[in-house]
């Protein structure tokens, strides 16, 4: 690797290279003093750029037993962190189990669908579910709920928290001590006091609100869940430079799976479809081109089996690829098995 | 928020000087390039690049606001508009929702003009009478607006308001008509609509319908066919709904559809319809494409078959899939079931047109 590909301003690479440094290996052994004055640059850019130097050369070397590289682990360890992961159910009993539990936290998911087929209605199904207590068998966390369409409804989410919650005292009828403390939790208001609401205009905001994320997940640290309905709306419209757009798309899912890792907590980003010639014909696909659906861990897909609403996991690293149907109720989304109550009319 | 100026964020001086220098001047410039390419241009290294990111993100950053207080917000200020068809406004949770975009989309002839004269109506009509007591916005671009007609709707339906001494003069007095003959005096409406909105009072903004401005927009020959021909009007309309708080309602028109275009998912592998004898006579589809299906928030579909007509919400975030028989009479659109037909499946999005047409009876 030479100088040219270190991460350091045009300005300092070319002072380097127009004194003679130009492998990594001449800058090895010089110490920042000596480089500040050679280069007639201040000593704390020096300093900068032997770490940059530094901190490519370690990752670059081979034949390192794995507990010095700063910052793996071994399989082992991450798996027993995995079995320990809680995950967040969707309501639906059948989804639930070919996702393997639920949505898992720590990853990237995509779920995209024809407009109608419920993806804002399971997002919001997502948004209450992650609030349920820990003692119910949820994760107890805060959702922050990132709208670029404009399709969050309070009315909704009322609605779909208050099936929540009746579902869950249907199923732990228990009235002993524990529970008891945490039934006063349970309250709609509560658990729309815990979505974070965010409502984006336009594609710069998206960009914004993603890296200010950082600094808002380091402030509520009770965040498990971040959504993101949806994320193909304004980069559809109003971007015109395609390549740059798969770039900045790029950098966004990026930073996203390091919010992920970090924090702990679940990402799920809402798509919408488009047609792509394929094949000699026209094929249903999600947006956002071909190098966005390689950036998300996760793939699931909603659509009509007939008159069935399904969804179908597309991609996942860690479970078959399956279908399970499911329903869109009043109370919100459920199993084909569970009973349900007519559609609640406000 | 996108084109707020960086020399406004509270950057340190050096830093925005920089910025400036380079020509990015608002967010927008700075926030659509990857950090390392703003590296290359400000000559500045990547520590100091991400700390300016990160300002600018946060100053860009709308507030955010709980569920809760969204829903409190929304009680506040009704947040809907009855259309008074009970079970419409049950099914929709009180009626058409402020702040986005309301689809009404069928074949000609159905009703949705009818139905568009009715809402601007009432959105006209004193809070008493259950109305929003404000300007109504109605953009007409296939010449299709009759105050005739609205007048003896508003007879028909409140007898009692209209015969009184100049409340009809009053009323339709709150109506304004647009008819725009090109797109960029659409867009120039839009743009003044934006700023007098609030200042005039205006409650309700209808545009019938939106796909004559595609199709002036397909005129100029400019617009390839696979690019959704209204990005510019759609983010606007939507920002106006959402900035001002008003309902927007929009009609769109059919397109026929054959069969063999139903479009499948790769994983489905390709599979003729079987099914298909009965849906080729009358299949029908929405215009602009599903782009657009997903922009708007709520679709109304009026279609007519087995010799009535219905409006079923197809596309809701707060209703289940359900169909409303109804009938135009001389007072508007009357619903003759209250309680709605419940849809199943994919059926909610079709448009079937049978026993419309006179020739073919």
């Amino acid at each position: 690797m030479e100088i040219s590909n270190l991460p350091i301003s045009p300005s300092i690479r070319s002072k380097l290279l127009s004194k003679g440094y130009t492998s990594l290996s001449s800058l090895s052994s010089i110490s920042p003093s000596f480089l500040a004055q050679e280069l007639s640059v201040k000593l704390e850019e020096a300093v900068e750029v032997l770490r940059a130097v530094s901190d490519t050369t370690t990752s670059k070397s081979a034949h390192i037993p794995y507990g010095i590289i700063p910052g793996a682990v071994t399989a082992w360890d991450m798996l027993s962190e995995e079995q320990m992961q809680r995950h967040i159910s969707t309501g639906c009993e059948d989804l639930d189990a070919i996702l393997g539990g639920g949505i898992h936290c720590k990853e990237v998911t995509e779920v995209g669908g024809v407009p109608g087929i419920g993806k804002t209605q399971l997002g919001i199904q997502l948004a209450v579910n992650v609030q349920i207590p820990v003692e119910y068998g949820g994760l107890g966390g805060k959702a922050v709920y990132i709208d670029t369409e404009g399709s969050f409804m309070a009315e909704r989410a009322y609605q779909i928290a208050e099936g929540c919650i009746y579902d869950i005292l249907d199923k732990f009828p228990s009235n002993s001590r524990e529970f008891l403390s945490c039934k006063e939790r349970l309250q709609v208001n509560n658990f729309l006091a815990g979505i974070f609401y965010f409502r984006i205009c336009s594609y710069t905001e998206q960009i914004a609100v993603i890296n200010y994320l950082e600094n808002f997940l380091t402030e509520h640290g009770d965040v498990k869940l971040v959504i993101i309905d949806s994320v193909t709306f304004h980069f559809r419209q109003d971007f015109d430079d395609l390549a740059q757009r798969t770039r900045v798309l790029g950098g966004l899912s990026l930073r996203l799976m390091k919010l992920s890792k970090m924090f702990n907590l679940a990402v799920v980003l809402l798509n919408q479809v488009t047609t792509k010639f394929t094949d000699g014909s026209f094929q249903l696909t999600l947006a956002l081109g071909d190098s966005w659906s390689h950036s998300c861990t996760n793939r699931i897909i909603l659509h009509w089996n007939g008159n069935e609403r399904c969804a179908y996991i597309e991609k996942s690293p860690s479970v078959p690829s399956a279908s399970a149907p499911y329903l869109v109720t009043g109370k919100g989304i459920r199993g084909i098995n569970s009973n349900f109550k007519r559609a609640r009319i406000m | 928020m996108a084109n707020k100026l960086i020399s406004q964020m509270g950057l340190p001086p050096s830093l925005s000087h920089v910025f400036s220098a380079r020509n990015i001047l608002t967010a927008k410039d700075a926030l659509s390039l990857p950090e390392t390419d703003l590296m290359a241009l400000l000559d500045i290294d990547i520590a100091l690049v991400r700390s300016a990111v990160a300002s600018i993100s946060e100053a860009t950053c709308p507030p955010f606001q709980t569920g809760l207080a969204l829903l409190e917000e929304k009680m506040k200020s009704g947040g809907h508009l009855s259309t008074l068809l009970p079970g419409l406004d049950n099914a929709l949770c009180g009626g058409i929702p402020f702040g986005a975009l309301t689809e009404l989309v069928g074949p000609s002839g159905i009703g949705k003009t009818q139905f568009c004269l009715k809402l601007a109506l009432l959105a006209a009509l004193p809070e008493c009478y259950g109305g929003l007591n404000g300007r109504v916005i109605y953009i007409d671009t296939e010449s299709k607006f009759s105050s005739r007609r609205m007048i003896e709707i508003g007879e028909g339906s409140f007898p009692q308001i209209f015969r009184l001494q100049g409340l009809a003069q009053k009323m339709a007095g709150r109506i304004i008509v647009t008819r725009p003959t090109s797109i960029s005096e659409f867009n120039d409406s839009l743009q003044q609509m934006k700023l007098t909105l609030l200042q005039n009072e205006v409650k309700l903004l209808i545009v019938d319908s939106i796909v004559a401005l595609v199709c002036w927009d397909n005129e100029k020959g400019t617009i390839s066919s696979r690019q959704s021909p209204l990005r510019g009007s759609l983010s606007f309309l939507k920002s106006i709904a959402e900035f001002s708080r008003v309902p927007v309602v929009v009609t769109n028109q059919v397109r026929s559809h054959s069969s063999d275009d139903t479009f499948h998912y790769i994983f489905k592998g390709h599979r003729k319809d079987t099914s298909n004898s009965e849906r080729s006579e009358s299949h029908l589809t929405a215009a602009l494409g599903i782009q657009w299906a997903h922009a708007v928030t709520i679709r109304l579909i009026f279609e007519a078959h087995s010799g009535h007509r219905f409006i079923k919400v197809a596309k809701s975030p707060i209703s289940p899939p359900v169909a409303f028989p109804f009938v135009v009479e001389s007072s508007g659109i009357t619903l003759l079931n209250q309680e709605g037909i419940s849809v199943a499946g994919s059926e909610i999005n079709a448009i079937r047109c049978k026993g419309c047409n006179i020739l073919t009876q």
